[in-house]
């Protein structure tokens, strides 16, 4: 197999969700609705609450909207994640994962240029929103929105690592409520997302240890330093390695033929 | 990409460990009775100095070589030597005094002393009292006009400015003002006085030539309660563009436009913020903030809060050497 294959394969893999993304211009608007709610509206309410105290990546006192952005980047790119997932469940019913698996190239290369392709344009959505943001004073150093985007990409590719997990497990289309309640939510209240973890330290301890052993605050810390043009090995080294045992486990369980409507049995 | 932070890291360690040329700012920690002393190219504590007990009000002599300290438990007011951050003298004060102002021959010191209400002149060549000024109760701010004509002193419970004639020592006139009334800062030309009252919330700006009040500035903070807004500290640009006003419990300090007098922002500092200073280039502002014990870094070109530095307990004065 040549390098001219790949590439192909992987421009066609791109498009193909260019092009859908482009059939779905309003749930591209959609998708910002929800961060720039929590953003405008939730965060009004808490605005005063934290300037209590400083922690890093920051040097000063912080408005909970500067607070919380980086978190709702972070949701930005968990709920395409997941409608990722339910996607692939999608085309599995339909066959057209089915089609794009019979390609001759390594299913763990085909897999992990889908997650690329779904990163894309979640990350342009977080651009967006961070553009957004600076209405509401959230005004990062110009070159943190450069520093950013590693840790953007590393976020999309373990999100979406994880929902192609899912995926695998998910039998029907109708469990996707589930994901819903089971995984998206406790992924993002019980991260560092909305809240500092020492506060949540002070209100309970364990639940301030299910922070730390969420992978999504970890993702969510890379963002937040890198943004602000601080270097956390520790966030970046939890989310990178969270990412590798995701995408071993997601490329190597992965059966498209895994359906109830299609009937076979798990291979 | 560690790599390239360490690499980084490095270029800006090096950077900044060059010839010492930093301007120095003097933070006074009232619980700590001690003085910071923080770079202000780096913005970091560079030195702390044991002085006299709860020291507040701070300023520096006219030839910037000696800093006066309010020692308000100590019932004195200290001298420091710049050069050798010694105190080498103390100064008769009256008690417990908070405030004061130097006027600008470099000799005479208007001392408030809250208990007494009185004000106490001191010529601080010779420690001679050259007089003490019966004045409202519990006078608290205290400033000299540039020109040297008038010195102004605020007194909390009467809630009054009064105006004392600087060649005769005796009150002109007195003023009423939003309830009490905590600082005064007079421009440049010696022509406009401002004055802020801490539980009115407001800031009165006055014309001296007629010391008549000219206007009356309100704050509203989005998501403070308005009982938290509290003006005190006061500080004007050189250009006479803006005024700054600390405003105390609310956390942030207001930018005002000095020639129309709008409020244009609000900018989160630390808890209690009390009283500011500018440094020698007027890029940075300097804010004391008691509660949380720091001192906040003001960017004036960016209108932006870019640093808190950590010092001693309830900072409560800051002044900056404008020579060093």
């Amino acid at each position: 197999m040549k390098a001219a294959h790949y590439w192909h394969c992987f421009v066609g893999i791109q498009t193909r969700e260019w092009l859908r993304f482009w059939q779905q211009r309003t749930r591209f608007a959609s998708a910002l609705v929800r961060p720039l709610l929590w953003l405008v509206v939730f965060a009004a309410g808490f605005r005063a609450v934290l300037g209590i105290s400083i922690i890093p990546p920051y040097q000063t006192y912080i408005t909970y909207e500067t607070y919380i952005a980086p978190g709702l980047c972070g949701m930005i790119i968990l709920f395409n994640s997941m409608q990722g997932a339910l996607s692939m469940v999608y085309d599995r019913e339909l066959g057209s994962m089915r089609v794009l698996l019979m390609s001759p190239l390594p299913r763990p290369f085909l897999l992990v240029t889908k997650l690329l392709a779904m990163g894309v344009v979640s990350i342009g959505q977080v651009y967006v929103f961070l553009l957004l943001a600076l209405l509401v004073d959230v005004e990062p150093p110009l070159w943190g929105y450069l520093a950013v985007l590693p840790a953007l990409i590393l976020t999309s590719l373990m999100l979406g690592a994880l929902g192609l997990l899912i995926a695998t497990w998910i039998k029907q289309l109708e469990n996707f409520a589930g994901v819903m309640n089971f995984v998206i939510f406790p992924m993002f209240f019980m991260s560092s997302a909305l809240y500092p973890l020492w506060r949540m330290n002070e209100a309970s301890p364990w639940l301030y240890w299910i922070c730390q052993f969420n992978p999504f605050t970890h993702a969510v810390e890379a963002i937040r330093f890198s943004l602000y043009l601080e270097w956390n090995p520790m966030a970046f080294g939890i989310t990178a390695g969270v990412t590798v045992v995701f995408a071993l486990l997601a490329t190597t369980g992965f059966r498209p033929q895994r359906t109830k409507i299609l009937g076979g049995k798990p291979a | 990409m560690k790599q390239a932070f360490r690499i980084a890291a490095l270029a800006a360690a090096i950077g900044f460990s060059g010839p010492a040329l930093a301007g120095l700012a003097y933070v006074s920690n009232e619980k700590d009775n001690t003085l910071s002393v923080i770079d202000t190219d780096t913005h970091e504590v560079v030195d702390t100095i044991e002085v006299g007990a709860r020291p507040r009000g701070i300023l520096l002599s006219k030839d910037y070589t000696k800093l006066y300290i309010c020692a308000s438990d100590d019932d004195t007011v200290q001298v420091l030597d710049l050069a050798t951050r010694k105190i080498i003298d103390t100064l008769p004060s009256g008690e417990d005094p908070e405030q004061f102002a130097l006027h600008p021959n470099n000799k005479h010191l208007y001392i408030a002393n809250e208990d007494d209400a009185i004000v106490t002149v001191v010529d601080v060549t010779n420690k001679d009292v050259l007089a003490q000024i019966d004045v409202g109760v519990e006078p608290e701010g205290m400033a000299v006009s540039p020109d040297g004509k008038w010195a102004v002193n605020t007194s909390e419970t009467s809630s009054m400015l009064h105006w004392i004639n600087t060649e005769t020592f005796e009150i002109e006139k007195n003023t009423v003002v939003g309830q009490r009334p905590r600082h005064v800062e007079f421009t440049k030309d010696s022509k406009i006085a401002w004055a802020s009252a801490e539980i009115g919330g407001t800031v009165h700006i006055f014309d001296v030539e007629t010391i008549e009040e000219i206007k009356q500035i309100d704050f509203q903070i989005r998501g403070v309660p308005q009982d938290r807004v509290q003006p005190v500290g006061i500080e004007l640009t050189s250009d006479g563009k803006y005024a700054f006003v600390a405003l105390g419990p609310s956390n942030h300090v207001a930018v005002v436009d000095a020639q129309t007098y709008e409020v244009l922002d609000y900018l989160l500092v630390g808890a209690r913020v009390w009283q500011l200073d500018l440094d020698k280039d007027e890029k940075f502002l300097y804010t004391t903030n008691g509660v949380s014990g720091d001192v906040s870094v003001i960017d004036v070109e960016d209108m932006k809060v870019i640093k808190s530095i950590k010092v001693g307990r309830y900072p409560w004065g800051v002044v900056i050497d404008p020579t060093s």
